[in-house]
């Protein structure tokens, strides 16, 4: 049992737990992740670790309300628990003195940049660090990004906040401007780092981005998650979750991860007549 | 009287009624058919199913106390020898090990002794009483040993170390512990609640247990080996192969693996009671000849699937999974294409499988196995139609402890390398056995390993603690 030390909504159907795992937060590194199963009914789900604190014994959770499981943790509240934790999962990023690093995130996607944000800041890298959203209240933890950057740049679609347009936008301007960009990481909807990679592509420069397939077990068992990388099938819970924007199908991945599109509407439709309206979401 | 030619009857459940739900198929001997049975024994002097079992099972000594009537006294010999007698005795390979030398059967016209159901009878008598017989556990621990992974291999060690006065932590990566007990074998071959009872045993002997640790990331080979005076690593060969033919990334293309922990680790077919999906399918197609594929076909076939079909490269002579399990299948309807090999998985054009293409095989020359290798007729191309395909092709060795403990070596299949006689291996105070050692192979060859690795692991601790036996 892993016992919930504070819980939060940071967005729209965003929330932010910060959860007792001692052992995790104590080999945890920025890239990895983490298995869990909230009850005995419930599914292993994978979610990337935001933040950890090593004193506190302590890792942060920051995640999208997309089904049955997810709705089911947004309610819960300090002093909850979540059944089994596991991990911390995948292969670290490369925290390294590359020089100067290009940082995208969108959506939830920022809670798993920030942490190799944090890690390449420290490591004395030139942080440049583009967050985008739909709307403004959806670009999360900004002021948090903002700490391990040099420069923090925000996009939005409507324009409510920073630059109307896309991420992909900003990192041609960077570009464009003569930075002169050494590495890039993109994470986000499978959508929008499909689009960073082909943009890095255009630019000549190299990217990560973050896969988050479907996953069982999370420690190379199952193989539900594999995806091909430069046309090889690879795991994304042992390979990955990082693997080379470049060399992603990412047209497979995106179809792969609708494969229970149906079964989810159902868990989710079950647990709506379970527990009523949800649209406080 | 005559001994009777054939084994005693065991009840099963129909085909027509087994293949709508999960229940066990075969239903066990009562305690009188059970006598019966027991009377065929020939209480062999030199009984040659002794040393056929990894684990040496004091076999005829057990089946003369069910002739007996002194179950009791069965359970007490068994116990000497085995910590998971309920798993063994249904899912050993026992035509090969003890039923496979028995001298009855080597009579003509002669079935040998169904020691195999005697076993599980024991088992299951026993489980069956109110309350269980206490182990006298040593209360002065001699020292602190670590056991990675909790399957066949890990629980063997964790039973017997215990037993002898050790202090003892078992890790399971996953949520449950059982390993491959849990998620491989179905519930209609090995009810999960004889694991539970199976292990329940073994930790109520004093072994701890924690699951969610991924030794390797949740606690680090240096930790263990700096806080246990020695650990055993069995940790399974989990990682599924692909056959990687075209279109192995479609929809509707699974491993075994997957496949089979979505219904037996997370209950897929009590979806959605349980929040892990399966997917409906109609036509299924198996690829392998093992036991793990003759549990996904006929597990598809409780899920509902029309036509569940296997697809195997060698013959029903080579096909390596036990006779009983095809026995089963077969009754059960499931269609076997003998001497076929899948070259692509088709898509329907979104993405989702549409079928499988084959291509037929002729055996010729024996292969490093000593089987005789599948080749290709050329021009022998078909097409089954499938919406789901699963391949059951085997496992390798997992990486994510081994990557991590860079100092332990490993052989040309990326196994641990391990004495076979003790499990001991390039690291002192490291031992290893089961499948992260062998590469995928049985549940009693595992224990075998488990327990031949006690025995070295109490030495080790021993002369290193210069503590006189």
């Amino acid at each position: 049992m892993f016992k919930i030390l504070s819980a939060g909504r940071i967005a729209p159907r965003e929330y932010d737990l910060w959860l007792s795992a001692p052992r995790i937060a104590a080999h945890a590194r920025p890239g990895q992740f983490v298995v869990l199963r909230t009850d005995e009914f419930g599914e292993r789900i994978p979610l990337t670790i935001a933040d950890f604190d090593r004193d506190r014994g302590a890792i942060r959770i920051i995640f999208q309300v997309v089904g049955k499981t997810t709705a089911a943790m947004a309610s819960l509240k300090e002093g909850d628990t979540i059944l089994d934790i596991s991990g911390p999962l995948g292969t670290p990023s490369e925290i390294e003195r590359l020089g100067t690093v290009m940082m995208v995130g969108g959506g939830v996607g920022i809670a798993a940049l920030y942490p190799i944000i944090k890690g390449l800041k420290e490591a004395g890298n030139k942080v440049i660090t583009i967050l985008g959203g739909r709307t403004s209240d959806l670009v999360i933890m900004k002021e948090e990004c903002a700490k391990y950057s040099d420069e923090l740049i925000i996009t939005t679609d409507d324009g409510s906040e920073g630059i109307k347009g896309l991420v992909t936008d900003a990192m041609k301007s960077v570009v464009g401007r003569g930075e002169a960009i050494d590495h890039c990481w993109a994470i986000g909807p499978s959508i929008m780092m499909k689009f960073c990679a082909l943009t890095a592509q255009s630019l000549g420069l190299p990217i990560w981005v973050s896969m988050n397939p479907i996953m069982i077990d999370g420690t190379g068992m199952c193989g539900g998650c594999r995806l091909s990388v430069d046309g090889e099938i690879k795991f994304g819970c042992v390979d990955g979750p990082e693997f080379d924007g470049a060399k992603v199908n990412w047209n497979e991945f995106m179809n792969r991860m609708k494969q229970y599109k149906d079964e989810e509407k159902i868990s989710m439709e079950k647990y709506e007549a379970e527990v009523g309206d949800l649209s406080w979401l | 009287m005559a001994v009777s030619r054939t084994k005693t009857p065991i009840s099963e459940q129909p085909p027509e009624e087994r293949i709508r739900n999960f229940s066990e198929v075969c239903l066990g001997y009562t305690l009188d058919e059970g006598q019966a049975e027991a009377s065929r024994c020939l209480q062999c002097k030199d009984a040659p199913c002794v040393p056929g079992c990894p684990v040496a099972i004091d076999i005829p000594g057990f089946i003369l106390a069910i002739k007996e009537d002194d179950m009791p006294k069965a359970v007490e010999i068994m116990s000497r020898h085995t910590n998971l007698p309920a798993v063994c005795g249904r899912v050993c390979p026992q035509e090969t090990q003890c039923e496979g030398v028995c001298k009855l059967g080597k009579g003509k016209g002669f079935e040998p002794v169904a020691i195999g159901k005697l076993e599980r009878l024991v088992a299951d008598w026993n489980y069956s009483r109110e309350s269980s017989r206490k182990t006298d556990i040593p209360e002065k621990k001699i020292g602190r040993v670590a056991v990675v992974g909790a399957g066949p291999a890990g629980l063997t060690v964790a039973g017997d170390l215990v037993k002898m006065g050790y202090d003892v932590m078992m890790y399971e990566a996953l949520h449950a512990p059982g390993g491959v007990l849990m998620y491989g074998i179905p519930e209609f071959r090995l009810p999960k609640s004889i694991v539970a009872k199976e292990i329940q045993g073994i930790t109520d002997l004093g072994v701890k247990f924690e699951a969610n640790v991924v030794i390797g990331r949740t606690i680090t080979m240096q930790e263990i080996m700096s806080e246990f005076d020695a650990c055993f690593l069995g940790v399974g060969a989990g990682a599924p192969n692909f056959q990687g033919v075209p279109g192995t990334t479609l929809n509707g293309v699974y491993s075994a693996s997957e496949y089979l922990t979505r219904i037996n680790l997370m209950h897929a077919y009590e979806f959605p009671r349980h929040d892990t999906p399966a997917k409906k399918s109609r036509d299924v197609v198996v690829i392998g000849g093992g036991n793990v594929a003759m549990d996904a076909a006929r597990s598809a076939k409780r899920l509902g699937a029309d036509n569940v079909s296997i697809v195997y490269r060698r013959s029903l002579n080579e096909l390596p999974a036990r006779i009983e399990e095809y026995h089963h299948a077969v009754e059960e309807g499931i269609v076997f294409n003998w001497l076929t090999n899948p070259t692509e998985y088709v898509d329907n054009g979104e993405g989702k499988l549409k079928g499988v293409s084959c291509v037929r095989m002729e055996l010729g020359e024996p292969d490093a196995s000593g089987r005789r290798r599948p080749v290709v007729i050329s021009g022998s191309d078909f097409f089954i139609e499938a919406d789901t395909a699963i391949e059951a092709i085997g496992q390798g060795a997992n990486k994510v402890l081994l990557s991590t403990f860079p100092e332990l070596k490993l052989n040309k299949w990326g196994y641990i390398d391990a004495d076979p006689n003790t499990g001991a291996t390039s690291v002192s105070g490291v031992y290893a056995g089961g499948d992260i050692v062998t590469g995928a192979a049985t549940v009693i060859l595992a224990m075998g390993a488990g327990k031949a690795a006690a025995v070295a692991i109490d030495g080790y601790i021993r002369s290193k603690k210069q503590t006189p036996r």
